[in-house]
């Protein structure tokens, strides 16, 4: 997986509730064989072009300051819906490198970790002091999340605190391969399989 | 305190504690499916990861070809190389795919309970989000990403963290023209699409055990729509009968064990949950969605929502959501004018749902200016129906009757409803351009999806 240890940036305040994986990117791109690293220009295309292909100026993916902006802050369930892997591979394509929202959708949030975009879970409270501070200084302001203090420093120098897992922290900050990490239990997993193919014979075709 | 039936599963399958609250899970079936399945097979090829248990793999196409009726891999031509990397990378390993034209293919969801595959207290994992499905079997079944893919399949495990456990309890019979669709649709609507999140979701009640299986996978189906990766139903002689000779289902006196272990499943009386909900099937009527999230569902007798008279923060998304749908607030939505209807995808497309819009569509024609598909969910449905003469019924109505696939459910193999054009769709996401570009989707039963069909506008199943 890719590392992650803290980006400083500026942050788009999206402030929608349910942005699902089909809105962040279609089915389709994931079938054209474009691959991974081109589903960028894909990202959010939906509500960033009209249907005549041309900029939506009213997305404010495509205002300024936003258009080169690493974080998004969004409301509720961010990345809900489909388990499609792409929505990530497609907001790194973007430029996003860190996601704040109150939640996530479960399997969005565990594909970020894959994937070295940190999903940030801050109050809807403090997500809207952000978004204001944002909007009350474009151009200039500055947010920054942290993963090594688990802090998240608003634009106004307010410094926000943040809860992740230990073992993804840990994994993140030193970018670990997750199979090279079950395969040291190699040994562990041979053991239970053999014992279940007894005690479960019908599992075992 | 007694354990739930999800916790029996989880704990039954710990391989070993990693700390911090995650474990080794121990993973029974992978079922593959093509929109990641060979993309998958060759990543972990690459890194020097082969599949480490091939027996436990199993695969069928379903997303990315046409369901037109005599296609091959070749009709959506950009679906072609999945299949194809598909069928190369599961040959490779001996692993078994219910390919295009084979007996046994279908979509992934349906395919597993009907192999007998997908067994109650097994953990299964597919790469797709309504994985959930599965638990309708009382299995713990969820949905994956692309990388977590990659990692199952190398290692025949995951690396979790264990869920709190959520029961949803649906009490009382059935009202006329009610289904598990109204059922998983008027939950949601009641707890929201995000109240789920972070949760395992165990269905009881009376109404969900007087349930077919197939209504249980419908059930579960939806599961994800409220946020939570799965829901189950507990195993019982419901499930035992569903699967007794099925081509994978244990067979002699490994069937009898299996049973016995199966019994031992469900969750004890005094089990605690984190979250409780219960639902009175007498206050629930057939529902239909109005706006672009599963949660943005009504009876179908009442007026489409005003955002004014709303909740606070939600005024905002159902605004933007009318204004997406073309839908004026406080109007029936009965009687909406409607261009498409789908009936088909993992949540109704299995007999049962066949059979219940065929009796709406028999001796009936659909409204001229409506185009109605019916994509059955596996090869073994679709000839069951037709030996049945059901695909008559829908000829005969004005209906197509087609190859079995995902289809119109999410549009990934270039079947989509046209932009601006409204749907009534028995799928799962009514999300902005689900169904294709500008596409207005509302979620419904096959028997609702098949009346709007027939009346060529929103209607009530009941007045039929």
């Amino acid at each position: 997986m890719d590392k992650f240890t803290k980006v400083t940036g500026v942050a788009t305040p999206l402030m929608r509730q349910n942005v699902d994986t089909d809105l962040i990117i279609r089915i389709e791109r994931l079938v054209d064989n474009v691959g991974r690293e081109g589903l960028g220009p894909y990202c959010f295309e939906q509500i960033r072009f009209k249907p005549d292909g041309s900029e939506n100026p009213d997305c404010i993916f495509n205002q300024e300051p936003y258009r080169e902006a690493p974080i998004i802050l969004a409301a509720e369930n961010f990345g809900c819906g489909s388990s499609r892997e792409g929505a990530v591979w497609a907001l790194k394509g973007f430029g996003i490198k860190t996601v704040i929202a109150p939640y996530f959708g479960d399997i969005f949030n565990n594909n970020c970790f894959q994937n070295g975009i940190l999903p940030v879970a801050l109050p809807i409270e403090e997500i809207e002091q952000l978004a204001d501070e944002v909007k009350a200084s474009p151009g200039n302001a500055r947010i920054t999340v942290d993963l090594e203090n688990c802090v998240v420093v608003s634009p106004t120098g307010r410094t926000i605190a943040f809860q992740i897992d230990a073992r993804r922290q840990h994994a993140m900050l030193n970018g670990l391969d997750d199979i090279a990490q079950t395969k040291s239990h190699q040994d562990k997993i041979e053991a239970w399989q053999s014992t279940d193919k007894t005690a479960r014979p019908w599992v075992w075709l | 305190m007694g354990k739930t039936l999800f916790d029996k599963i989880w704990d039954g399958h710990v391989i070993t504690d990693l700390g911090n609250g995650f474990v080794l899970l121990h993973i029974d079936r992978l079922l593959l499916h093509d929109m990641s399945g060979g993309k998958a097979m060759k990543e972990a090829i690459e890194k020097g990861y082969p599949p480490s248990q091939p027996r436990l793999i199993y695969g069928t196409p379903d997303h990315t070809m046409s369901t037109q009726p005599g296609r091959t891999e070749k009709t959506f031509a950009p679906g072609e190389p999945l299949i194809l990397s598909m069928r190369e990378t599961t040959s490779a390993y001996g692993i078994k795919l219910f390919d295009l034209g084979q007996d046994g293919q279908g979509i992934v969801h349906v395919m597993g309970p009907e192999q007998g595959l997908t067994l109650p207290g097994t953990t299964l994992v597919c790469g797709d989000s309504h994985t959930s499905t599965h638990g309708g079997m009382g299995a713990l079944a969820f949905g994956i990403g692309s990388s977590e893919l990659v990692h199952t399949i190398a290692t025949q495990t995951m690396a979790q963290r264990k869920p709190k456990c959520f029961r949803a309890t649906f009490e009382g019979k059935l009202q006329p023209g009610v289904t598990a669709k109204d059922m998983i649709l008027h939950l949601i609507g009641d707890v929201g699409t995000a109240a789920g999140t972070g949760y395992a979701v165990e269905y009881a009640g009376s109404a969900v055990r007087a349930l077919p299986v197939e209504a249980r996978l419908t059930l579960c189906n939806l599961t994800i729509e409220m946020g939570a990766r799965t829901g189950m139903v507990a195993p019982d002689d419901t499930t035992y009968e569903y699967l007794d000779g099925r081509d994978y289902a244990p067979k002699g006196a490994i069937w009898d064990r299996a049973v016995a272990h199966w019994r031992t499943l469900p969750s004890d009386p005094d089990a605690g949950f984190d979250r409780e909900h219960t639902i009175d099937m007498a206050n629930v009527a057939p529902q239909i969605t109005w706006g672009t999230s599963p949660e943005h569902v009504i009876a179908v007798d009442r007026a489409i929502p005003d955002p004014s008279t709303g909740p606070e923060e939600k005024r905002a998304a159902w605004a933007a959501a009318l204004q997406y749908q073309g839908l004026e607030p406080g109007k029936p939505i009965e009687g909406t004018p409607v261009d498409w209807v789908f009936i088909g995808s993992c949540t109704n497309s299995r007999i049962s749902d066949l059979r219940a819009a065929a009796a709406i569509a028999r001796g009936r024609h659909k409204a001229d200016h409506v185009t109605a598909w019916v994509v059955p969910g596996s090869v073994r449905i679709k000839r069951e129906a037709e030996a049945e003469g059901l695909d008559r019924v829908f000829l005969d109505a004005g209906f197509e009757w087609r190859e079995p696939g995902c289809s119109m459910c999410l549009a990934s193999n270039g079947e989509r409803v046209p932009p601006g054009k409204r749907s009534v769709s028995t799928s799962n996401r009514n999300f902005v351009g689900r169904q294709g570009p500008g596409a207005r989707t509302h979620l419904a039963s096959p028997a609702m999806a098949a009346a709007a069909a027939i009346k060529g506008a929103i209607a009530d199943v009941r007045k039929i």
